[in-house]
């Protein structure tokens, strides 16, 4: 056909009526849980992270593994992963803390450094929390240097000596995930232990937790524990509403958890 | 050569290939010096919004030491420890959670530094009111975690001057 304006016009308007004809449903975002059942079908690796919110009870070994692991300095007030406290008193009151990030672990009852009576709290858990690894990572659109990316595996990376230092992943990540490594001076985050997990060993968090709250594993992989976990049970990411297809799922998540 | 310029080129050729000459060195000393200063940079799988990162850092991340080795790893020279809590309550801890990360040990560190403070143990056994303390789905067993009131359990002490750390539970 010769590209003529009437010609252009007629492909144009056959286009409209086509797209016209797709349901408004075909288009819709999907969620993570869907994301991941397409990927079953996927050959590509993908690593994975499940925590059990319910198993932890927050000793945090793995705080301390990981930055001894990561040589995060161990006095600093960074870590690659965390874990949060969650109270909630009788009156509704929520108190959310995580001293030091948790690497001494909680053993006493004093949220915010106030002590608490056993009677007024109606419920509390721990929430150990690190990088999503995300399918669509925020952090990585808004680097200016190109200095984080994602492998091919799933796992987002930063380049130490590419970093310029800006800060723009730290504050778009809706994790807050990312920090500065203060004898580094360039952006640090969790990175799943990639130097571990690439040689067939768990990372440091995982092997450090006595209590089998984190697993990691490949998604696409059937015989892997994350793969069951995701596909049987009643998993949940955090804050799905930032579109970022987190890769860490939980168990036993609260609505209070942020 | 210079007979061939002066044979075939007048002025204004001469200028022109003067030119060209310029032009063909800058643009060689320009890739050259690129190549050496700029490191090369490639999107995987063709994905430029995510996947955009220079070549060799990939690699410089897998070559991250490893420090924290694994019970198995233990196991090799210290058989008889690991048997001994292998076959009691504290099987599933690690042993490099109270001793320290391995790293190349026993060349570097040669010697780890055990961590046997009354704090350590309050990680996991302080009792609080929101702290799970039952395992039973763990190991098909009924696991209790014992729990202490720290300020009333001998609050001076070190736990292990009462306690084998691996032989618990008593």
């Amino acid at each position: 056909m010769k590209q003529t304006r009437r010609n252009i016009l007629k492909k144009a308007g056959l286009i409209t009526v086509a797209g016209m004809t797709i349901p408004l449903g075909a288009l819709r975002i999907l969620t993570p849980d869907e994301a991941i059942a397409l990927t079953k079908n996927d050959q590509r690796k993908r690593w994975g992270f499940v925590v059990d919110t319910t198993k932890c009870i927050g000793c945090g070994l793995c705080v301390k593994a990981c930055k001894l692991e990561n040589k995060t300095p161990y006095e600093s007030n960074v870590a690659r992963t965390w874990v949060e406290r969650y109270i909630q008193r009788d009156d509704g009151q929520v108190t959310i803390d995580s001293p030091r990030q948790g690497v001494e672990g909680f053993s006493t009852n004093d949220p915010l450094g106030k002590s608490l009576a056993a009677e007024d709290i109606s419920k509390g858990y721990f929430v150990p929390k690190l990088c999503n690894q995300c399918d669509k990572p925020s952090c990585v659109s808004v680097c200016p240097a190109g200095a984080t990316y994602k492998t091919s595996d799933g796992v987002v990376l930063v380049d130490h000596s590419w970093c310029i230092g800006c800060g723009f992943c730290i504050t778009n990540c809706p994790y807050g995930a990312r920090y500065f490594h203060p004898t580094w001076e360039v952006v640090d985050k969790c990175t799943f232990c990639y130097h571990r997990i690439t040689q067939g060993k768990n990372s440091a968090c995982v092997d450090a937790c006595a209590f089998g709250a984190r697993k990691i594993g490949l998604l696409n992989d059937p015989d892997s524990e994350v793969q069951q976990i995701i596909l049987q049970e009643r998993v949940t990411v955090l804050k799905p509403e930032s579109h970022n297809y987190p890769q860490v799922f939980y168990l036993g998540l609260d609505h209070l958890v942020i | 050569m210079h007979k061939f310029i002066d044979k075939y080129l007048n002025t204004t050729g001469r200028a022109t290939l003067a030119l060209l000459l310029v032009a063909l060195v800058a643009v060689a000393g320009h890739t050259m010096v690129r190549k050496l200063v700029v490191p090369s940079f490639a999107a995987v799988d063709g994905d430029y919004r995510y996947q955009w990162h220079r070549v060799d850092n990939q690699q410089e991340w897998l070559d991250w030491p490893v420090s924290h080795r694994g019970n198995t790893q233990c196991q090799g020279c210290h058989a008889p420890q690991y048997q001994q809590i292998a076959n009691h309550l504290h099987a599933k801890l690690q042993c490099e959670s109270c001793h320290g990360p391995a790293g190349e040990h026993p060349v570097d560190p040669p010697k780890l530094t055990v961590d046997s403070s009354r704090e350590l143990c309050l990680r996991c056994h302080a009792d609080l009111p929101y702290r799970p303390n039952n395992y039973g789905k763990l190991s098909g067993k009924n696991l209790t975690l014992k729990m202490i009131v720290a300020d009333e359990h001998f609050p001076e002490m070190e736990c292990i001057n009462c306690h084998n750390v691996h032989t618990a539970g008593y």
